[in-house]
């Protein structure tokens, strides 16, 4: 479980997130919907530990512990996981290198032996073929001259391997066509879990016609201004933010 | 920026003082006296019963390089080094040249155990090594063993000290010696003609491809001492050789001088591939001590069809002035150099490559992949030239330069001169940093900022490690994270 | 280290020391000037004049190409200049649709009566180089001294020494001037002799200026040429400067310098077309010392039969956030010889520094050669610098492709060597310059497939 309380953060001096409080449960989906501009990217970075985003106030809690002093591998480790809006490229670093170091380094990190190389092979395998992920794209540097619907795609396997206890998906239907769109909901509704908590920040409502939310938060100006079941995506999709963002002030 | 910042703080930390190879052997060793004379010259052709000949070209060298004057044009910047205070040969005392293994110095074999360097043909034959490896082990100036003699003589490759082969293939040591890097080529390198002392020499006969990899494992152990060693690699018509070069030395607080020759020569369709792992002793954080290596290679693409590559990876020295060169002078012939060069500390790097296009449809490619750490300062240098006759001559250079910490250098003087107008020539240069999306993206899977720095820096380089023998991919690798972060594992 | 051993002087270096032994008591200004060229001067003395040996002039040796110091041109007597006045606009033709203000340089010295000074509007001063030197105003002494930069280059520190002509110009603060400003330089020796003139133009903060700069030569003798332009563009000021210096005479050398220095915000836009003519040496010195400037050196050199065109550029990036763009591009035919030299050098600290250098070189003949020296020196780590260079040929598909389409093949190759040097002159931003410019080198084309 996530218990954000009275959260607030800047960059450069500049306030993004003023007073945010939000819990999210064991086993809840909860999608953050907002404008453009009222920090939901920016709520994703703050909870990940970007450097250079400066939580000037309140308690991140995860599971009762507080991440806020840790960095973002520490945070990783402890089953924090972003889907990244843009996912990066690693030139000469192939997916297979990446996705290893990674999740031995998170091994290690709680104590776990390092997987050994064939267990480790299985797993990606299992998988890449339930999200359609071809072998060869495995062997190709990470991100470099993938579309942006592979870009996505190997997102949610990374969340698949990793086994995060809370992921956020930032925007993480930008950029797909219908037919991408439907293969990475499949594959993070696969991921559901008890155990599991998701945060899941869209613009649009169509994200959750596949990926169905428990709760909806309505963000704007850096709070949460109001929070419904998944009806509230509908009525926003049909009224816009006009009646929500004026809260705020 | 912190992220970058704190990766900056334990590259600064690490220290070079980490070397793990900088420890000294308790040998005993005979050496001439201080200093460089005509009587040096002479003692050091007389220890290795040198014919006339060699002597005389030894002293001819010697001469030509009074008048020379060490070059400046390199950025790098050191105090005068006083030529008189070096010691021009030291030998372990015990074994006066190469010897059966049973013979050697069980303290010296011990050393290159130490240094993961295997002498042991029986242990090697009974690992589970797939690849074998035949080395040259040279100790300070003279070559202590070379292993796998007698199965490399079956295929008909000779694979000897230098010293050696002047009394055994005369007539091929005495055709070859100085003709890639002729006698008058720089200070260093005339240097070296004149008290050079030994080093390992190679001939593939016509057509054969040699069964193992080639290697000399350099030593540099006595204080004060110079190394200066010579390495001939003939590959005749159509032969093919792989050669692997290593390098180390103890940590000393006082600068140590390096000033090699290596000459290759390719006939037509041969290939020669020369890889190097340069880890001498690079100083400590703030400059003290360390390798000055002053090294001139080059390889004579002389046969029509031939191919030299070089690759190199380049971490330690406190600094580095090499220019692993290609003259393409058979027609169709290529030429490759594949370098990396990182730089922590104090050290500076000046080095990169000179491909010499002279005969017909030649091509050449060139990648150079710098990385700059603490305040170090790493220039890649290089020259593409094609002369009148060369027509279509090709070449593709890519230099990128990476900077850790922003109290470091990194340079690209490249030289592109095309002088046929059927040149194609292609040069691109980037110099960036890592990125702190990147950082941020692998550290949000779980990798600490020295791994995600060192996870980066290797795909970077990959290009060139790719080029590199599995056996030293591996160390290379190693050797990189080590060379940057330290901390890492 | 090593110094390098001076070789004895040749004539040219003997008559040099000669003729400022002479000169310097006549050379206009005192005190500061006076120090300045003495320096400059001794400068040379220990240098010699630049060769082969030393790095920034590898490929393009001044020493061997001036065997004889030239006599320094001599102030033109009112009545050969009033005669000039019929003929100036014939041997400099007004660039077609644009206005310009005329600012005339007769032998390097600045002629007023031929000027157009009386009709500049408000904001713009004009002053000879003479005048400026001997009222001796520090600002403006300053201002030629252009200190930090090309400070080690003996070329530029001979013109120090004999800067004789020249005009200066300041712009006033926010002041947009509605037409460029022309400086006409115009060469009237029938006999050989050597011009060393100084200008500079000043923009004060908030100011937009075009400055061209047109040459013609009288008559075709050999000469030499060295003249250097100051530009100091002030804070969030803007200036477009398009060069397109004269084709000497063979046997001519010219060293053409340009100093510039960007204030914050500054925008600097400079364009160069080399025709050949002789050696010349194109030398650019460009320093970021405020953030956020943006500075680009762009230009095109078309190259044939004994032409030596060498372009070297030093960009020194001190402060943080300049963006910095070099591009040129390299026509060479017959036995001609280019050279391309770019350093970009960005200091420590000067963190978040853009800069990106390209040279493309297209060889048309055999005898022809290029030599590219793209240099980065780097003490940032903050930065995105990169370079490219290529050397090549016309691509043969792409000549095969529009004769196919009914082109002779010599058009077929006029055409692409347009786009290829097009690619450079796109980057001049006023478009009655820009088609001034395509105009020359269409005529350079049809003059080479004639």
């Amino acid at each position: 479980m996530i218990e954000i309380r009275n959260l607030h953060a800047e960059i450069d001096g500049k306030k993004i997130i003023n007073g945010l409080s939000l819990i999210v449960k064991d086993g809840e989906v909860a999608a953050i919907m907002g404008p453009n501009g009222s920090g939901k990217s920016t709520l994703s970075y703050v909870i990940s530990g970007r450097v250079g985003y400066e939580v000037t106030g309140g308690e991140i809690l995860l599971n009762g512990e507080s991440i806020l002093e840790m960095n973002a591998a520490e945070r990783a480790s402890k089953g924090v996981f972003l889907a990244f809006q843009y996912p990066l490229e690693i030139p000469g670093v192939t997916t297979m290198t990446f996705l290893k170091a990674c999740l031995n380094a998170q091994r290690k990190s709680r104590g776990e032996a390092e997987l050994t190389t064939p267990d480790f092979i299985k797993r990606v395998k299992t998988g890449a073929d339930k999200l359609g992920v071809p072998q060869e794209m495995l062997r190709r540097a990470l991100n470099v001259g993938f579309s942006g619907g592979e870009k996505k795609r190997m997102e949610v396997l990374q969340m698949s391997l990793l086994e995060p206890t809370f992921a956020i998906l930032d925007e993480t239907d930008s950029g797909l066509d219908i037919d991408a769109l439907r293969i990475v909901s499949e594959g993070v509704n696969a991921l559901r879990d008890p155990k599991r908590s998701f945060l899941v920040i869209t613009h649009y409502q169509r994200l959750l016609d596949y990926i169905v939310p428990d709760t909806v938060h309505v963000m704007s100006k850096g709070q949460i201004v109001k929070t419904g079941g998944k009806d509230l995506a509908l009525e926003l999709e049909a009224n816009g933010y006009r009646d929500y963002v004026g809260e705020a002030a | 920026m912190a992220a970058v910042q704190e990766t900056v703080d334990r590259v600064k930390s690490v220290d070079v003082d980490a070397y793990k190879y900088g420890f000294v052997s308790d040998i005993e060793s005979e050496k001439a006296p201080k200093g460089l004379n005509e009587d040096i010259v002479r003692f050091i052709s007389a220890k290795k019963n040198e014919p006339v000949w060699l002597t005389e070209w030894r002293l001819e060298a010697y001469r030509l390089w009074l008048t020379m004057r060490e070059p400046d044009w390199a950025r790098v910047s050191y105090p005068r080094i006083n030529y008189q205070d070096l010691y021009y040969y030291s030998a372990p005392k015990n074994s006066p040249g190469p010897k059966n293994l049973d013979e050697v110095d069980p303290e010296l074999l011990r050393t290159y155990e130490k240094l993961g360097i295997p002498l042991r043909e029986q242990e090697i034959l009974a690992g589970v090594q797939e690849r074998r490896v035949a080395v040259d082990a040279v100790f300070d100036s003279v070559s202590v063993a070379t292993t796998f003699k007698a199965e490399l003589a079956k295929a008909g490759v000779i694979f000897c000290p230098i010293s050696e082969a002047v009394h055994s293939h005369p007539e091929l040591v005495k055709k070859y010696l100085g003709s890639v890097v002729p006698v008058s080529d720089n200070y260093y390198a005339t240097l070296n003609s004149a008290v050079f002392s030994d080093g390992s020499f190679v001939y593939i006969p016509p057509g054969v491809r040699c069964p193992m990899e080639l290697s000399t494992y350099f030593r540099i152990n006595e204080q004060n001492t110079g190394q200066f060693e010579r390495t001939l690699i003939i590959a005749d018509k159509g032969s093919y050789v792989s050669y692997l070069e290593g390098c180390t030395a103890p940590k000393r607080d006082e600068n140590q001088l390096h000033a090699a020759v290596v000459e290759l020569i390719a006939l037509d369709d041969a290939e020669i591939k020369y890889s190097t792992v340069q880890n001498w002793y690079p100083g400590d954080s703030e400059g003290k001590g360390g390798i000055y290596n002053f090294v001139t290679k080059r390889g004579d693409c002389f046969g029509a069809r031939s191919k030299i590559s070089w690759t190199q990876v380049e971490t330690g020295s406190a600094i580095t002035w090499k220019y692993p060169s290609c003259i393409l002078r058979g027609d169709n012939s290529r030429g490759e150099f594949y370098s990396i060069a990182i730089s922590n500390g104090r050290q500076q790097v000046d080095s990169g490559t000179k491909m010499i296009h002279l005969g017909k449809n030649t091509t050449s490619r060139i990648i150079s992949k710098g990385i700059s750490a603490g305040r170090s300062n790493n220039t890649y240098r290089g020259q593409v030239l094609a002369q009148k006759r060369a027509s279509n001559a090709r070449n593709f250079t890519n230099c990128d330069s990476l900077l850790i910490g922003e109290t470091c250098g990194a340079h690209t003087i490249p030289y592109i001169e095309a002088k046929n107008a059927s040149a194609v020539f292609e040069h691109e240069a980037t110099t960036s940093k890592i990125s702190e999306d990147q950082l941020f993206y692998c550290m949000q899977r779980g990798l600490s900022a020295e791994e995600a720095t060192a996870l980066i820096v290797n795909g970077f380089v990959r290009d060139v490690l790719q080029q590199l023998p599995m056996e030293f991919a591996v160390e290379a690798q190693k050797l990189i994270s080590i060379s940057l972060e330290g901390s890492v594992g | 280290m090593t110094q390098a051993v001076k070789a004895l002087p040749t004539a040219a270096e003997a008559k040099l020391a000669a003729d400022f032994a002479d000169a310097r008591k006549v050379l206009p200004g005192s005190g500061a000037v006076h120090a300045l060229r003495t320096a400059a001067f001794d400068s040379f003395v220990v240098a010699g004049l630049p060769s082969r040996r030393v790095e920034a002039w590898h490929y393009t040796d001044l020493r061997g190409a001036l065997r004889e110091a030239l006599p320094m041109a001599a102030q033109p007597p009112a009545s050969a200049t009033s005669a000039l006045r019929v003929r100036l606009e014939k041997l400099v033709p007004r660039i077609a649709g644009l206005k310009t203000w005329r600012l005339v340089l007769v032998d390097g010295y600045f002629i007023a009566d031929l000027s157009d000074a009386a009709a500049l509007p408000k904001g713009v001063r004009v002053m000879s180089l003479a005048d400026a030197l001997v009222c001796g105003d520090a600002a403006a002494v300053e201002l030629l001294a252009a200190r930090g930069l090309g400070e080690s280059d003996v070329a530029l520190a001979l013109n120090t020494a004999f800067m004789q002509g020249g005009v200066l110009v300041d712009i006033a603060q926010n002041t947009t001037l509605e037409q460029p400003l022309e400086i006409v330089s115009l060469s009237s020796g029938a006999v050989g002799q050597a011009v060393y003139a100084r200008s500079a133009l000043r923009v004060s903060k908030g100011a937009q200026v075009t400055l061209i700069e047109s040459e013609a030569c009288e008559s075709m003798t050999a000469e030499h040429r060295n003249c250097a332009l100051v530009i100091a563009v002030g804070e969030g000021a803007s200036v477009e400067h398009v060069f397109v210096p004269a084709p000497l005479a063979s046997g001519s050398t010219y060293v053409a310098s340009l100093m510039t220095t960007l204030a914050a915000s500054a925008n600097f836009n400079s364009f160069t077309l080399a025709l050949g003519g002789g050696l010349l040496r194109r030398q650019a010195f460009m320093r970021f010392d405020g953030a956020q400037g943006r500075g680009q050196l762009a230009g095109a050199s078309l190259l044939k039969g004994k032409d030596h065109a060498d372009t070297t550029l030093i960009v020194q990036h001190v402060a943080p956030h300049c963006h910095s763009r070099e591009y040129f591009k390299t026509v060479l035919d017959g036995d001609a010889t280019g050279v391309y030299q770019g350093k970009v050098s960005v200091a420590p600290g000067a963190q978040k520094t853009d800069g990106a250098m390209k040279s493309h070189a297209i060889l048309l003949s055999d005898g022809a050669s290029m030599n590219n020296k793209p240099e980065l020196e780097i003490f940032a780590d903050d930065v995105v610098c990169g370079h490219g260079a290529t050397v090549a040929q016309l691509d043969d598909d792409q000549v095969f492709y529009a004769m196919a389409r009914g082109l002779p093949k010599e058009d077929a190759q006029a055409m692409l060597l347009e786009a290829f040097v097009d690619e450079a002159t796109d980057r001049v931003e006023n478009e009655a310059l820009r088609a001034h410019l395509t105009t020359l080198i269409g005529a350079w084309l049809s003059a080479r497939r004639s």
